[in-house]
């Protein structure tokens, strides 16, 4: 009990606060409990089908095959696999960040997961679609020219910025987060 | 649309699994859920957050913003508003091409649309909890600088300065 009420510390405090909102300003208070709750329904339907996945995947799927494709040495392969896995995804990015995790532990190379979440963030097919009907297929084109070298470069960016020991630590939480 | 999608997907790749080995997929399952169990307190963070910042910030305010401003300044604002809003691109898109008929040059819009789905600075917290925290700033912090470039390149193609 006293567990979870640790864990969930943050969501008490700033579910107070909200309440306390709505009591100073009952007009912003109720309008946010309502995107919350809109937000929330939201999450409950993309959330099932990302994590059943993502179960699967660390079930069946071995690491020396993960590695094999993604991990180090995969080169091209490794980067062109990590950009469609991110760019067939759907749901917001804080989806992204367990299925990285167990990538981490089948051991994918770790600028590959940037990279993943990189196009997990920006370059998603369903929404390149809804971008292109209606803000026009010149500017999303663009955007995709632009987006899909930057979220390489940033990776490489990214892993060159952070040592060895960091990028170890990371890998060894994502070890404990999904047991 | 996406999601129906994905559930067709993930449906049948649980029903193969569950035709080759029930144990495998019960396992599957359990990690699943473990997963999910584990994140649900910052999740639930997120989206209260997320409820304040919309009230706040709301179309209507969103387009004052970028709308009005032009040049760099209205662009860092447009980055701004993105780096912290949590809008799904079914309401973002629509939004952003009523804000480009409004007024807003392409610049802005490249740069509202693209800090809005590479920085998040309401699901740091989530990210921080995987990436640690030194992580996570970098990669908000470059994905934020990288937003002008988008912009900058969407308004020489499609704005054509």
């Amino acid at each position: 009990m006293k567990a979870i009420l640790k864990r969930y510390r943050a969501f008490i405090i700033t579910a107070i606060a909200l309440g306390i909102l709505t009591i100073i300003n009952s007009q912003i208070g109720l309008k946010a409990l309502s995107i919350s709750a809109y937000s929330f329904k939201e999450m409950l339907l993309v959330i099932p089908p990302v994590f059943i996945l993502l179960g699967l995947l660390d079930v069946w799927v071995p690491r020396e095959t993960m590695i094999k494709y993604m991990g180090e040495g995969s080169g091209l392969k490794g980067i062109v696999l990590a950009i469609l896995l991110g760019s067939a995804a759907a749901g917001p990015l804080y989806g992204a960040f367990p299925v990285a995790a167990v990538f981490m532990k089948k051991g994918v190379k770790f600028s590959n997961i940037l990279i993943f979440i990189g196009a997990w963030s920006t370059t998603k097919i369903p929404m390149f679609l809804f971008e292109m009907s209606s803000l026009g297929a010149k500017f999303a084109f663009t955007r995709l020219l632009v987006d899909i070298p930057g979220i390489i470069i940033i990776a490489y960016i990214l892993s060159k910025l952070i040592s060895k020991d960091e990028i170890e630590k990371i890998y060894k939480q994502a070890e404990n987060i999904n047991k | 649309m996406d999601t129906y999608i994905l559930y067709g997907i993930t449906i049948l790749f649980l029903a193969f699994s569950i035709f080759k080995d029930k144990k495998k997929t019960k396992m599957s399952l359990k990690k699943a859920w473990k997963a999910f169990e584990n994140i649900l307190p910052q999740f639930l963070v997120v989206l209260l957050l997320v409820g304040v910042l919309l009230a706040v910030l709301n179309t209507e305010v969103i387009s004052k913003i970028i709308g009005s401003g032009s040049g760099w300044l209205g662009v860092m604002l447009a980055a701004v508003v993105g780096a912290i809003t949590l809008i799904p691109g079914f309401v973002a898109f629509p939004m952003a091409s009523m804000l480009l008929q409004g007024g807003a040059g392409y610049m802005q819009i490249g740069a509202f649309v693209s800090t809005l789905m590479m920085v998040g600075v309401v699901t740091m917290p989530v990210e921080m909890k995987y990436f640690g925290k030194k992580l996570t700033i970098l990669r908000n912090v470059i994905a934020f600088i990288f937003s002008f470039v988008v912009a900058y390149i969407i308004e020489l193609v499609v704005g054509g300065i």
